[in-house]
């Protein structure tokens, strides 16, 4: 476990001393910010919903771009066989970098507590579905999180990397808003793996264990296939 | 200390190591010698962990790689070759980084760090950015993170690439001096690298070893066969091949070299374990020739090496 908080505290002092924490971060609150807020005051209504309901998008293309380095960096240069050598498994590795993934997530997401702060000093804020979505957006974090390591850990390329993952995820937010393609008896399956769908349960504040395994399963596959990837390589 | 057995590796349906058996002892610098791609990287990344192999089995002191692959990592330090470090971090923050994963405490950690940068050299550049070092610094970053915990076993893959000869010369010097006390395994395709720092030589030619060898014994072995050079004035190179040919012993007389108003080159090769040097000069001073050089040869590691690894 120690060995995972130190690869994990590595990660995330490589993202805070590049500009690239600071850029991603800012991107992430410019569009958040900018849809949100264009359309707040003219539906009058004090809560977040429009926000958590853009974020599975946003998120899709800002988590992958987080994670693209992971490994792909590491492959490229070649310190992971430097990384791998040392007294370290392959578990703490991967556990290292999935958390320092998600606390990045957490960190984007801690300046936004300004937007319910601010709603709540004009009007009548419910927090429980506030709690819920920002419980979700954790949620959803990780297992994109988890996603991306995977594209990462397929590819030397940090562009093919970050595509992939996008496409991934993407597909994973939007697959059950295209219910019409697909032929009935599938409807309840596909739905079920539509990111969105659960994600914005939770974020109406209902916290139900189906939503809650949903999550945890896309990030056990999500870390078990790039187990399973860097196994392969060696 | 370490024992190799039937030891293979295979991409798909390339075999990079082939049924490799090999023992090395505590305290010993073995030298993995081959040309490029006869599978030395690969056993030494088996042998390290990086790469699973496709069968065999690696048994360092009581501990089976497979099953107790962590006890052995914390044995081994490991240097893979021309040192991929982290080119985002900081010397002195890549070295803590190191350090902390091998399991030093604070203070250890400190004494450590500044133990391995007098040994390596690093005092001038520890808060500099890797990606602005050169190779030399690069090498010795990688040297320094090698033996961090100061490990029983240390293995290096081609340490010396790239270097200058100062660097060679600095790097070879510390490598002799770890060699005293640790096990010390370094592959590498210069040979003269060898002869200076290794007790023991393996080759290996298309994953499998052809020699496993003291370095003294191969000596002596190669040693047999010399050749003379002679450079003389005033002759031509008929004479001197009727004249020496004649000599019991002489197996070959070679022009290496003639210019006119200069000197004329010849190689003599003497037959096995025989030393020609006395005759030779003798018959030469029975004529007008100037004799300006007069040196003998013995064949050299480097002879051994291209007869058994050139393709044929």
């Amino acid at each position: 476990m120690q060995q995972v908080i130190r690869i994990c505290k590595k990660e995330l002092k490589d993202y805070f001393i590049s500009p690239i924490a600071y850029i991603v971060i800012s991107i992430f609150l410019l569009v958040t910010g900018w849809f949100f807020f264009t359309t707040f005051f003219y539906y009058n209504q004090a809560d977040l919903r429009n926000f958590f309901n853009l974020l599975p998008i946003t998120f899709s293309f800002l988590i992958p771009a987080v994670t693209m380095r992971l490994f792909s960096e590491e492959l490229n240069v070649g310190s992971y066989e430097m990384l791998l050598t040392l007294p370290v498994t392959f578990k703490d590795i991967l556990l290292g970098k999935f958390l320092a993934g998600v606390l990045f997530v957490a960190a984007a997401l801690v300046p936004t507590f300004a937007y319910p702060i601010f709603i709540a000093f004009m009007g009548q804020l419910e927090w429980g579905p506030v709690a819920g979505g920002y419980l979700g957006a954790l949620l959803l974090g990780a297992s994109f999180v988890a996603v991306g390591l995977f594209a990462s850990s397929l590819t030397r390329n940090q562009i093919i990397a970050f595509i992939v993952g996008m496409a991934i995820c993407f597909t994973l937010t939007l697959i059950d808003k295209m219910l019409f393609f697909f032929p009935g008896s599938l409807l309840g399956f596909i739905g079920y793996i539509g990111a969105d769908f659960h994600f914005q349960n939770i974020a109406k504040g209902i916290i139900d264990s189906r939503d809650i395994v949903y999550f945890l399963s896309v990030v056990f596959i999500g870390l078990y296939g790039t187990h399973l990837v860097m196994q392969e390589k060696n | 200390m370490i024992h190799i057995e039937n030891l293979s590796k295979y991409y798909r349906d390339f075999c990079a190591v082939d049924q490799i058996n090999l023992d090395i002892k505590k305290g010993e610098i073995l030298g993995l010698l081959g040309p490029n791609g006869a599978g030395k990287t690969t056993t030494l990344r088996m042998l390290t962990g990086y790469f699973m192999p496709t069968s065999g089995n690696i048994r360092v002191k009581d501990y089976q790689l497979d099953e107790n692959l962590l006890e052995i990592k914390k044995l081994m330090g490991y240097l893979p070759e021309s040192a991929p470090l982290y080119h985002s971090m900081l010397v002195y923050d890549y070295l803590d980084y190191v350090a902390g994963l091998r399991g030093l405490d604070k203070h250890k950690k400190i004494s450590r760090i500044r133990q391995l940068v007098d040994l390596c050299g690093l005092d001038e550049i520890m808060h500099r950015s890797i990606s602005e070092l050169s190779k030399g610094l690069n090498q010795r970053v990688g040297l320094a993170h090698a033996m961090m915990d100061d490990p029983e076993i240390l293995i290096l893959d081609e340490p010396t690439s790239g270097l200058d000869p100062n660097q060679i010369a600095e790097i070879r010097e510390i490598i002799r001096q770890i060699g005293e006390e640790k096990t010390v395994i370094l592959s590498t395709h210069i040979l003269s690298e060898v002869e200076a720092t290794c007790d023991r030589v393996v080759i290996i030619d298309k994953g499998k070893i052809v020699v496993n060898d003291r370095m003294e014994n191969l000596k002596q072995s190669t040693g047999q066969t010399h050749f003379i050079n002679l450079d003389i004035l005033k002759a031509n190179f008929q004479d001197v091949h009727d004249k020496l040919s004649g000599i019991d012993g002489v197996v070959g007389i070679e022009k290496i070299n003639e210019k006119p108003n200069g000197p004329l080159s010849v190689q003599i090769t003497c037959k096995s374990a025989s030393d020609l040097r006395e005759t030779v000069y003798q018959e030469i001073k029975q004529t007008d020739w100037v004799l300006i050089e007069f040196h003998q040869e013995t064949k050299t590691l480097e002879t051994i090496f291209r007869e058994l690894t050139e393709e044929d």
